[in-house]
């Protein structure tokens, strides 16, 4: 049977896939960014696993405003990166996993969660910036992704409780499948930042460490937390966070925190990680 | 009936719900347009004739044409669609972004450095000086 083995969490900034493309990780101003990768980088490399179900949201780049779908999965066998309009990030193709995306498709919707499935989709840096950071540059990535693109850029995106909800049910369609493959869930994005308006900048420290506590050790309380405290607390942007709960729920009841890492900035955000197993 | 007053209450903070989505559904629409190169090379050529062929509001195209991006925002633009008007000025986020705030873009970034914006003073209108 398939098992969810791990799930993580990261920020996906923009800014950090470009470090990575042109060089620049040992600048002293990204240096500190990628050294609280590092940790994850090993652990990554030593078991990758099958697949990821990597949570994420695009950010006008594949979808326009002529069809927005809160929750989309990717079910094809490959996804391109996309050109944002600076040409593509030259990063690996990532490769699908149909069948298991077609195997979580009609379990979700039966459970209830009225997915979009996208059979053609190119990707942006929502997704391929958390591959850059956990598993560097390559020529291929070391695992098969579905992408669970989540609405998060027009208000509102799902709530909290739905997203940490659908993660309950990712692990039930997931261990409903039967071949023998180790899963993962990425939840990204995040953490506080605010892009837009006279209140850009803002960061919220307190608030971000307090959230990586919930998303560990209570994730019930997380998962109550609603919109107007993400757009008050964590600035319009931070609402993404709502797609660590996915991953969260994915895990289970207990986790045992592997690696936590926080940094501020990187461009305009902050940098929030944490790498989880479930203990059954 | 929907009632935005908390989102409205935000200072600072045009949260992007679906009647602005709608109000702004050309001008985002033109924004993604600028993904193409060659749209991209028709856009700079002659910025007044290619926002003409499209449905925007006059202030709109204005709002494009001053790059007025707090602007935008108030006329339905979202910030990551209005990304591909500063990119294809060759600006990024934070050259961007600083513009609608009350600092330089040295400052801006200065105030990320040293750990970002407080929440505190920023939570609420009432909390604002009027």
């Amino acid at each position: 049977m398939a098992r969810i083995t791990a799930g993580l969490t990261t920020s996906h900034v923009p800014a950090i896939g470009m470090a990575v493309d042109l060089g620049k990780t040992e600048e002293p101003y990204w240096q500190p960014v990628f050294a609280g990768y590092e940790w994850t980088k090993k652990w990554a490399d030593a078991d990758p696993p099958d697949v990821v179900i990597l949570v994420y949201n695009d950010h006008a780049s594949a979808f326009d405003l002529s069809v927005i779908p809160t929750f989309a999965l990717g079910t094809a066998a490959s996804f391109q990166p996309c050109d944002e309009g600076y040409g593509p990030r030259p990063v690996p193709v990532v490769e699908g996993h149909p069948e298991l995306a077609a195997h979580l498709a009609q379990s979700l919707i039966l459970d209830e969660f009225d997915l979009t499935l996208i059979n053609e989709l190119d990707v942006d840096h929502g997704l391929t910036v958390p591959m850059s950071l956990v598993y560097g540059q390559r020529e291929a990535w070391p695992t098969k992704v579905i992408p669970l693109a989540v609405n998060v850029v027009q208000y509102p995106a799902p709530t909290g409780r739905r997203c940490y909800n659908l993660g309950k049910a990712i692990r039930r369609a997931v261990e409903s499948y039967e071949e023998d493959l180790s899963v993962q869930v990425w939840g990204t994005g995040g953490m506080s930042h605010q892009i837009q308006g006279a209140r850009a900048g803002l960061i919220n420290q307190e608030w971000d460490n307090r959230f990586l506590d919930l998303v560990v050790d209570d994730p019930e309380t997380a998962a109550s937390i609603q919109h107007i405290e993400y757009l008050r607390e964590t600035g319009s942007e931070g609402i993404e966070m709502v797609m660590w709960l996915i991953m969260r729920g994915a895990l289970g009841d207990r986790v045992q925190e592997l690696h936590r890492f926080y940094h501020v900035p990187a461009s305009n955000t902050a940098v929030g990680h944490l790498v989880l197993e479930p203990v059954d | 009936m929907v009632d935005n007053s908390e989102l409205d209450d935000i200072p600072g903070t045009t949260v992007f719900t679906a009647e602005r989505s709608r109000q702004g559904y050309h001008l985002n629409q033109m924004c993604m347009s600028l993904m193409k190169a060659e749209n991209r090379d028709r856009f700079h050529a002659d910025e007044r004739a290619y926002l003409d062929g499209w449905p925007m509001s006059e202030e709109q195209k204005q709002a494009v044409l001053d790059r007025d991006f707090q602007r935008m925002l108030d006329l339905g633009g979202n910030v990551y669609f209005l990304s591909k008007i500063f990119a294809s000025d060759g600006l990024s986020y934070v050259q961007a972004v600083s513009t609608m705030t009350e600092y330089t873009v040295e400052e801006y970034q200065a105030m990320m450095l040293a750990g970002g914006r407080s929440p505190d003073g920023w939570r609420s209108k009432s909390e604002r000086p009027s």
